[in-house]
């Protein structure tokens, strides 16, 4: 069973919300990657999103355009993130991996390539985020693969395209909490809520929420009806500041811990 | 009947054809977007397609073209320039005599009328010479509607004189300063700034590159260069020509002039992109002939990028022609051999820029001398009575003060 998977069962069973954190590979320092997933873990995350930087990234905000362009002054590349995935699943089995990022890179290594090499490193997920359902073919490799191809719906997507998206949608959907670039603040709860519950009437697919999740307040709120909260501009800016390894780890538990225990209040009110 | 059949080949592709449905040139061009915009583009495609078949709408866009824009434009001989190559005769499209100075005008009238038909209030542009930009500040004047303009730090140092032609005309012209702080870095911020104000804001893309509906949309509007030339040949000289040659950046007056001609195999079909300090230098902006097929900018097309698919950095004299991209249909026309794509240097093209100054009378854009320049190449190797028509996409007095500051000279 595809760890995504397995990982949105355990969940439900255990009525918890999901808690995925964004962070950009190689940033903040190449060194601080794989022990930086781990204190991802560590801290409460139970999926991970690692961005794959690159040149042009369109529907960023200034924050991870930063990351990336940091990155690609680092010389990161996919080799090198297949590689730390690869070292990071040899003690931990179980969390699942989302790679995220824009189509070129894709392309330029292969996708039959790519797809190959995604799965023996141990990646779970990808998310292309400039390759919609109508260009899903593209990367079909992915999906014979056994990647689960993760895709967005936002809040301008019509009733007609968010039916065929809950019928193409594998892993769990991603709903963009508002029309804009990541790291932006316009969250408008209510509209969430409600295309959140539109999702959840035509699909038992689990939905995630992200853009403008930026603490344990904010993300609270998104899992009273989400199944999943994503958190990456607020927490690629805490990272940023961490100059070595230790305090990029620290730097993330930090961050992480009150909003993973904002997530388990939630739901145990909930429950109660 | 018979004979006339089997004359054709019968493979030969009907160019008038493309894009299909889905915007796609064979395997180029397609919505390679952020699902946000997914929706503003079907919009967009919907009222575009219904609006270039309105009987009403292309009268209004006819009469702006016409006491607006000025055109027709002119077919010009360049006969001392031609007498001095010695070879093939060289004839110009003077699309530098448009209002604003170039083709990019073609273009942002018909988008504008557009944007007003569906009741945007907004106007955002990409620039990179300032060409495209100053002509949508122009449009968006005109029609007393909003208008911001990205373009990249780089681009706002090279090209100063466009960069107050649009605060004149009261644009507000914002800098970009992420990437390589050009063209491309413009077009990303202003696809940002569209995601975040999708619902008043239309995007007035200049070059037939983005998803679609944008290269089909671009390449209708600046269609009418290549129409008009044709009909223009066919009266004044009673032939088409042997060749036409066009600068190639993002591509919007090259496909503007080959649309037309497409279909008429006889005549030769050339861009000239831009070789920079040379294609084996790798300082260039030439996508088609030194680059290779990937996703840019909302679509499939050639582009300019390392191993790892990161886009690189471009450089040509010109900014209008640093872009590591191009239009999906000139992708298209490559891979069919339909249209051949050769480089153009810095140095070339500055040359035929003094060349066409001293015997014609004519300041070319730097843009436009890159084609000059190929034009001359050509008909060096064509007879005398061939005849070649390059498209003068734009006129050079924006570049004035780069030309300058390349002989040592501070104006």
């Amino acid at each position: 069973m595809n760890r995504l998977d397995a990982r949105f069962a355990q969940l439900q069973a255990a009525r918890r919300k999901a808690l995925i954190p964004f962070v950009t590979a190689g940033d903040p320092s190449p060194d601080a990657m794989v022990p930086l997933l781990h204190a991802l873990v560590e801290a409460g995350a139970d999926l991970i999103e690692l961005g794959v930087p690159f040149s042009d990234p369109m529907a960023d905000g200034p924050v991870i355009q930063h990351a990336n362009e940091r990155a690609l002054a680092r010389g990161i590349g996919l080799t090198q993130i297949f590689n730390w995935i690869g070292e990071f699943r040899q003690t931990d089995a179980q969390t699942p991996i989302v790679l995220m990022g824009y189509l070129n890179p894709v392309e330029i290594y292969g996708y039959a390539r790519f797809a190959h090499d995604a799965v023996a490193a141990g990646v779970d997920g990808v998310l292309l985020v400039d390759c919609p359902l109508e260009e899903a073919q593209t990367a079909q490799a992915l999906d014979a693969a056994g990647l689960r191809r993760i895709f967005l719906s936002a809040p301008t997507t019509s009733a007609a395209r968010l039916a065929a998206l809950c019928e193409a949608a594998r892993g769990f959907l991603y709903h963009v909490a508002f029309a804009g670039i990541t790291g932006a603040n316009r969250l408008s709860l209510g509209a969430v809520r409600e295309r959140v519950a539109a999702i959840k009437a035509r699909t038992p697919i689990p939905v995630a929420v992200g853009f403008g999740v930026r603490d344990a307040a904010s993300a609270a709120a998104i899992a009273q009806f989400a199944d999943a909260v994503v958190i990456g501009s607020a927490l690629v800016e805490t990272l940023a500041g961490a100059h070595t390894p230790d305090a990029a780890c620290m730097a993330a538990r930090e961050f992480l811990a009150p909003i993973r225990a904002a997530l388990d209040a939630g739901a145990r009110a909930h429950a109660a | 009947m018979q004979a006339v059949a089997n004359d054709k080949p019968s493979a030969a592709i009907d160019y008038t054809q493309y894009p299909d449905a889905h915007g796609r040139f064979g395997d180029y061009g397609g919505s390679y977007v952020a699902e946000t915009l997914m929706a503003p583009l079907a919009e967009l495609t919907e009222n575009y397609l219904r609006l270039r078949r309105d009987p009403a709408f292309i009268a209004e866009l006819d009469h702006d073209l016409k006491h607006y824009v000025g055109r027709p434009s002119p077919i010009y001989h360049a006969q001392r320039l031609s007498k001095k190559v010695g070879g093939a005769q060289i004839l110009l499209k003077r699309e530098d005599l448009n209002h604003t100075g170039a083709h990019k005008i073609n273009n942002t009238v018909g988008q504008a009328l557009i944007a007003r038909h569906m009741g945007k209030t907004r106007i955002i542009a990409e620039t990179g010479a300032g060409q495209h930009g100053v002509a949508s500040a122009t449009v968006a004047a005109r029609l007393g509607l909003e208008c911001v303009v990205y373009m990249g730090a780089t681009d706002i140092e090279r090209q100063k004189i466009n960069v107050y032609r649009m605060k004149l005309l009261g644009a507000q012209v914002v800098p970009v300063t992420s990437g390589s702080k050009t063209l491309k870095d413009a077009l990303n911020e202003a696809l940002r700034d569209w995601v975040t104000n999708v619902a008043d804001t239309f995007y007035i893309i200049g070059t037939v590159a983005g998803p679609h509906p944008y290269p089909l949309m671009v390449r209708d509007f600046n269609a009418v260069v290549g129409r008009e030339a044709r009909a223009q040949m066919l009266a004044e000289y009673g032939k088409l020509p042997d060749a036409l040659v066009a600068c190639v950046g993002g591509g919007s007056n090259a496909i503007g002039l080959f649309h037309a001609f497409l279909n008429d195999a006889n005549v030769a079909i050339i861009g000239a992109e831009a070789a920079g300090l040379g294609l084996a230098t790798g300082h260039h902006a030439a996508s088609l002939a030194a680059g290779r097929p990937g996703v840019l900018h909302g679509n499939r097309t050639y582009v300019l990028c390392d191993d790892h698919g990161q886009i690189t950095e471009t450089h040509s004299v010109s900014a209008g022609l640093d872009y590591p991209g191009v239009g999906p249909e000139h992708a298209f026309l490559k891979d069919s051999g339909r249209a051949s794509y050769v480089g153009v240097t810095d140095d070339e093209a500055l040359a035929a820029f003094h060349e066409l100054a001293l015997t014609e009378g004519i300041l070319a854009a730097l843009e436009s001398s890159h084609a000059v320049a190929q034009g001359i190449k050509l008909a060096r190797e064509m007879g005398k009575d061939k005849l070649i028509l390059v498209n003068l996409s734009g006129r050079g007095d924006k570049d004035v003060h780069t030309i300058a500051a390349r002989e040592g000279l501070s104006l």
